[in-house]
């Protein structure tokens, strides 16, 4: 159900980053890093205002065939999803599920002893994981 | 209670095994792994907690909810110059409490502190603040640690 999925680091690093699509893996990358900039101004404009405080930052902008989402860790690291427009029978819930199961799997994640914080997330069973949430079978 | 003692036994054996594969009593690893451990940790246990307004509020969380769910309790102060210097006191540590009190005890108390000291600055510099932490034990099982922010 979601086109693309992409975690971004502290240091707006990618540190992971597939997609459903492999013909539209370039421009579904450029989606990723043009919405770094709309997540740096949600976080910098509502400071103290209380829709900042929360950690899911909701639709940071769509285009015709894709509606991006954003989700910003207390560590500052980032989480993108592309989502197809013309879907609409994904809720805004099922968006903020996908976010919260894929920072379960990131906590996961980063808890391995084995992993380096700050390099790339190669490890198979994040990564199986976060394929079943994009096709929407978890 | 059961599981609780089971932190205690391992964080004995890491001190035991820090100390014992070096002769010069180096702290240093002993610190690194709580920094590790901090910083991976962090990330788990803020998971439910909306965004931090500023240094403070982080400082906060530290000692109420991070230290409530290590050590069981809350610290028992907290005290800032409001110029990045912040001083937290726990009047029974954790990892002191089992320890008996004395002078000559006293001298070992720095390997029992030094993975928590790595432990708050891991998990702080997760967060975005890059610090320095010190221990000071004057009389088990009391322990103070001073956060130092480097702001640069």
């Amino acid at each position: 159900m979601a086109f693309c999925i992409a975690v971004i680091g502290k240091d707006n690093a990618p540190l992971y980053l597939t997609t459903s699509d492999m013909e539209q893996e370039l421009e579904l990358q450029y989606h990723v890093n043009a919405a770094l900039d709309v997540v740096e101004e949600k976080c910098l404009i509502g400071k103290g205002a209380p829709e900042s405080k929360e950690l899911y930052l909701g639709l940071l902008y769509s285009t015709e065939n894709h509606k991006i989402y954003g989700f910003v860790t207390n560590t500052r690291v980032k989480f993108i999803v592309v989502i197809d427009s013309s879907n609409v029978a994904l809720r805004e819930n099922e968006v903020r599920a996908i976010f919260r199961n894929l920072h379960l799997l990131y906590t996961d994640a980063i808890c391995n002893p084995f992993y380096i914080p700050g390099e790339s997330l190669t490890s198979k069973k994040f990564d199986r994981a976060v394929q079943k949430l994009m096709s929407g079978t978890a | 209670m059961s599981e609780e003692i089971l932190f205690d036994c391992l964080h004995a054996e890491i001190v035991n095994y820090c100390l014992d594969s070096n002769k010069e009593h180096d702290l240093a690893t002993l610190e690194y792994i709580g920094f590790t451990t901090g910083y991976r940790l962090i990330e788990r246990l803020t998971r439910e907690v909306s965004r931090f307004k500023d240094e403070l509020e982080t400082m906060k969380f530290i000692c109420t909810d991070f230290w409530m769910l290590i050590y069981k309790k809350q610290v028992d102060n907290l005290r800032t110059n409001n110029h990045g210097m912040y001083v937290v006191q726990d009047k029974a540590f954790r990892f002191l409490t089992r320890i008996s009190p004395g002078t000559k005890q006293l001298e070992h108390a720095p390997k029992f502190v030094a993975f928590t000291c790595g432990l708050v600055r891991g998990a702080l510099s997760n967060l975005g603040i890059n610090s320095t932490v010190t221990a000071e034990v004057q009389s088990i099982p009391a322990c103070k640690f001073h956060i130092e922010v480097n702001r640069n």
